[in-house]
């Protein structure tokens, strides 16, 4: 599917993605009586706020315990709820991942662990709260579904689509306020990744913020000359593959692009499916087996490699190895 | 069902103990052994449940959850004797391609069992949720938890002791299995904690206590417990035990938690136990 969108320099609406969430889940609410929503002292930060206003009867306040708040996520699917967890997506994975693994995972059970301020882009709190290895971990579970959408549009359709799929999802977004450029009334497909531009030279497969990066990267490729195409991996697992073996076998070279540690995330999930299908060279732009620090967002996303110059570079290097 | 035919069950429920753990050369005898009135009581007496259909959602059921999910051979006994699956299938526990896996779990679809257990510590928070689940559902009926002393040193469990306390989830009981042993030794051994009663109340439970072992206050402490919840608290019963009770050189030790008996082990054990139900 190709999107029409704008050049990126006319996209003027910004949200955080969050807030994506929260007005999704606020949707979802009034639409199906079963969504209950459960937070760790975070009600704020994760935007829940309305939910837990207009269905306080459905909102369970945890405190800061976020292990019990996984548990209590099973029993309250094992009833035939469907739980949306909220909390930062360092305490909605690292911190929790035994009773995700034995409690939700194993056990099959239909809970959204919604995760926030996920990545560096969660800035001046610094490394502590910087989860960049989420990614990784929630793949690595079997039935684990895995998204990461790009803009406050699509966050807010995932956050609705993920209630109608049997089973544990993995839904991750973020804190900075960023371009919204995609549209308000998409149909969210899990699993089905977006052609966001056309282009022959070089696949640029992107998800969460590094989408608008890799959009942006694209049009100055295009002045230089080199025809990249985009596309918007919000699905990490599962993986589109066929959309990522078509469009390689076009451009004949990859960047991978994402706001988490290069091992573990959306470039080793690509890597996996062309060795096995279609052995093409790959440049990843991801965090370099390091941890962050304090900062702003766009110092942070500069200063680790993560900036569409960086998307850019990355394109260069790997068309040179076609 | 009266004590007496409680007990012949649970004598039988021992046996099955001893075969699976003896067939599979592993598994934890000494706390499923411990347990077994419990489990006896609460399937064959107190909880109104539906063995088969089995519903993963228990809507107007009570419904149990093992906590301490090693002594799965005691629960299985237990779920094969009421009707939720048939008796012969103990003979796979632990072998390839079983349902009855070493700690219990949904993943192959063994009837009864809701959500996984083993690593400890993870039990209580999701009957809490359960319990929350039966709330929202207009549900009347119990959400029944066992967990070991030896788990109350993981500190989820006190996150779910805080939260039902704080919330007043007034439709739960908590069994501890007070055994005072673990796998490296007493719980005096290895963590001195102290009374768990003060604890529990402070939070704001309502504690009650049973001789685990002694089939008729078992129940009579399981309908004390009945009888209490729709409160203010949830409820705990402190249930002291003899880990490894009914088989003479398995009891007062940690050293049968996690080992099963040999073939020689295994003839000395049933002799000391009654078949009453016929073996499987």
């Amino acid at each position: 599917m190709l999107t029409e969108i704008m050049k990126t320099s006319e996209v003027k609406e910004k949200k955080d993605t969050r807030s994506g969430f929260g007005a999704g889940l606020l949707e979802l609410g009034r639409e199906n009586p079963e969504v209950v929503a459960l937070c760790a002292d975070l009600t704020g930060s994760l935007k829940m706020d309305a939910f837990e206003k207009e269905f306080p009867e459905r909102f369970f306040q945890i405190g800061i315990a976020e292990a019990n708040m996984m548990g209590i996520a099973a029993g309250l699917a094992i009833g035939g709820k469907i739980p949306y967890t909220g909390t930062f997506a360092n305490f909605s994975t690292g911190r929790v991942y035994d009773q995700i693994r034995q409690s939700i995972a194993y056990s099959h059970k239909n809970v959204k662990i919604c995760a926030s301020h996920a990545g560096i882009t969660l800035g001046e709190d610094g490394a502590t709260h910087q989860i960049l290895e989420d990614i990784g971990m929630m793949r690595m579970l079997p039935g684990m579904v895995v998204i990461n959408p790009c803009d406050y549009n699509q966050t807010k359709a995932a956050t609705i689509a993920i209630a109608k799929h049997h089973g544990p999802v993995y839904l991750r977004f973020g804190r900075p306020v960023v371009p919204i450029f995609t549209p308000a009334d998409q149909k969210f497909e899990i699993g089905k990744a977006i052609t966001m531009r056309e282009g022959r030279d070089v696949s640029i497969f992107a998800t969460g913020h590094l989408v608008w990066k890799s959009l942006q990267a694209a049009e100055i490729l295009e002045e230089q000359g080199i025809s990249a195409e985009v596309i918007n991996i919000h699905t990490i697992k599962p993986l589109d593959e066929k959309a990522i073996i078509r469009s390689v076998q076009k451009t004949g070279c990859v960047v991978s692009a994402e706001e988490h540690q290069i091992n573990g995330g959306l470039g080793d999930a690509i890597a996996h499916v062309l060795v096995r299908n279609n052995p093409t060279p790959q440049e990843f732009v991801a965090v370099k087996d390091t941890f962050g620090e304090s900062g702003t967002p766009e110092q942070l996303m500069k200063k680790y490699g993560l900036d569409s110059t960086d998307v850019i570079e990355a394109a260069k290097k790997v068309l040179a190895r076609k | 069902m009266d004590t007496n035919e409680l007990k012949k069950i649970a004598s039988q429920v021992r046996r099955d103990i001893i075969r699976q753990t003896n067939a599979a050369n592993s598994g934890h005898p000494g706390g499923s052994l411990g347990c077994t009135e419990l489990l006896v009581a609460l399937y064959f007496k107190i909880m109104k449940h539906s063995p088969a259909p089995f519903s993963m959602d228990g809507k107007n059921e009570d419904m149990f959850f093992l906590s301490n999910g090693h002594i799965s051979p005691l629960w299985y006994s237990v779920l094969a004797r009421s009707g939720y699956f048939d008796i012969e299938e103990l003979s796979t526990f632990r072998k390839i391609n079983s349902r009855l896996q070493g700690h219990p779990a949904t993943h192959e679809g063994l009837p009864g069992v809701r959500v996984a257990s083993g690593s400890l510590g993870q039990g209580l928070s999701v009957a809490i949720g359960a319990a929350e689940s039966k709330k929202l559902n207009g549900d009347k009926r119990i959400v029944f938890c066992l967990c070991g002393d030896g788990e109350m040193e993981e500190g989820q469990i006190w996150e779910a002791v805080m939260y039902a306390g704080a919330r007043k989830v007034n439709n739960l009981i908590a069994i501890i299995d007070v055994n005072n042993q673990q796998i490296d030794g007493s719980i005096e051994q290895v963590m001195p904690y102290g009374d768990l009663r003060p604890k529990f109340e402070s939070f704001g439970w309502n504690v009650l206590e049973m001789d685990g072992n002694d089939m008729q206050d078992v129940v009579q402490t399981l309908e004390t417990a009945l009888a209490s919840t729709g409160a203010a608290q949830p409820v705990v019963i402190m249930m002291k035990t003899v880990m490894g009770q009914g088989v003479d050189f398995m009891m007062h030790t940690h050293k049968w938690h996690g080992v099963a008996p040999n073939d020689e082990q295994t003839k000395i054990a049933l002799a000391q136990l009654e078949e009453t139900l016929g073996d499987y």
